[in-house]
């Protein structure tokens, strides 16, 4: 992968910075590359003796190695990494995931422009610079990692798109996630926070059938509830649902286009972005929306 | 489907323990309240396993079901899905079991 201009050489992930002119080829390509080797850097995983390699008697055969290994061990290893070196440099990381089509952009695009405070922007989409280009002419820095056939981000997807950026120590780092409610439920990418977005037209049954997503949310943001005159969307009930999944979840009704919630995001924001506090134990649940 | 990227961990886990020995079969405990489906690791593992030293191996899925506990009465029960709840009322419950996603062990030739 070209660590330049994001060119892929290979199958994986393209990263793309916006706020700058492509960069000319006079470098080398490497190869394989696509993944940082924790192995060799912190040794995360336990590693079977020689003896247990070489069967219980030593000799050589069909034997049976035991690894109570974690499958995405390496993943977590790196997410590890990251978290420990975004608290280094005070970088707060928001991790946004949403189905495709909630507003996460819309969101965004207003939370950078509000949020009183230096920010970046990682986003993530299978194809396209699209809502990388809605960023940066909402004046932020912002790379787009698009992951291809990949329908998620991992760590080192995110330890990669940080270090294109290289935002000063104390900047929020903003994730948008690859739309897709399934899959970066698994993924830690070692970010500071995990926020769920939803929006009504979805439907309220949503943590429900997503539940993997939903349990790991820090906060939900139910959005666009300038349109729950037309849809219907139980909210007392889909909060129920997420107190199941995640008692201590904090959800807020927001509303990205008219504002409806923006100040209590960004408040949410500004206690996320503070290295003293302890965020989101305590509920600040918006009243009912007014207005509607 | 994320099980694509899932699989693709499990074998390089294995290859990165075992170098090139030929593996036969990889055991896997895959909790069934893991949010991993076992029918799509399936499905991809022959696909990710050819051409390492994995491949051709049979793959033997433990899947443990969810256990929970309430921390409320301190009542221990089944968990079928994670929308939880416990008969006493309370929604103060964590998992405790279910959830694991490892690979257990490998047979080597």
């Amino acid at each position: 992968m070209c660590g330049t201009c994001g060119c892929g050489e290979d199958d994986g992930p393209r990263f793309t910075r916006l706020d700058r002119p492509p960069q000319p080829h006079a470098h080398e390509h490497p190869r394989g590359h696509r993944h940082e080797h924790v192995h060799e850097q912190g040794h995360p995983h336990p590693h079977p003796h020689e003896r247990d390699l070489g069967g219980a008697d030593g000799a050589g055969g069909p034997h049976l190695v035991r690894l109570e290994q974690q499958v995405l061990g390496r993943n977590d290893a790196l997410a590890a990494r990251n978290r420990a070196d975004f608290a280094a440099r005070g970088l707060v990381v928001v991790n946004l995931m949403s189905s495709p089509g909630s507003g996460k952009t819309t969101l965004l695009e207003r939370t950078v422009r509000e949020v009183g405070r230096p920010v970046v922007v990682v986003e993530g989409d299978q194809e396209t610079v699209v809502d990388a280009e809605r960023i940066r002419a909402a004046g932020v820095p912002v790379v787009q990692v698009n992951t291809g056939s990949g329908c998620h981000l991992d760590a080192a997807m995110l330890q990669r798109g940080v270090a294109e950026l290289d935002p000063p120590d104390g900047t929020l780092v903003v994730v948008e996630n690859v739309g897709n409610l399934v899959c970066p439920a698994l993924f830690d990418l070692g970010e500071t926070r995990r926020v769920v977005v939803m929006s009504v037209p979805e439907g309220d049954d949503k943590p429900g059938k997503y539940p993997h997503m939903f349990r790991t949310a820090d906060l939900v943001l139910v959005n666009k509830v300038d349109l729950l005159p037309y849809v219907t969307f139980d909210l007392p009930a889909c909060v129920a649902q997420l107190r199941r999944l995640r008692p201590d979840v904090t959800v807020l009704a927001v509303s990205a286009t008219r504002g409806d919630g923006m100040a209590d995001w960004l408040a949410w924001l500004g206690r996320a972005a503070d290295p003293t506090g302890n965020v989101t134990r305590t509920s600040i649940d918006s009243p009912a929306p007014t207005g509607v | 489907m994320h099980e694509l990227a899932i699989t693709q961990a499990v074998v390089d886990a294995v290859v990165g323990q075992l170098g090139d020995a030929r593996a036969t079969a990889v055991h896997l405990r895959i909790g069934r309240v893991s949010g991993v489906e076992t029918d799509a690791v399936r499905f991809c593992f022959d696909l990710v396993a050819a051409g390492t030293p994995v491949a051709g191996a049979r793959l033997e899925i433990e899947e443990p079901t969810g256990t929970g506990t309430c921390d409320a009465c301190g009542a221990e029960f089944a968990v079928e899905d994670l929308l939880l709840g416990c008969p006493c009322g309370s929604l103060d419950v964590h998992v405790t079991g279910g959830d694991e996603l490892l690979v257990t062990a490998v047979e080597v030739a």
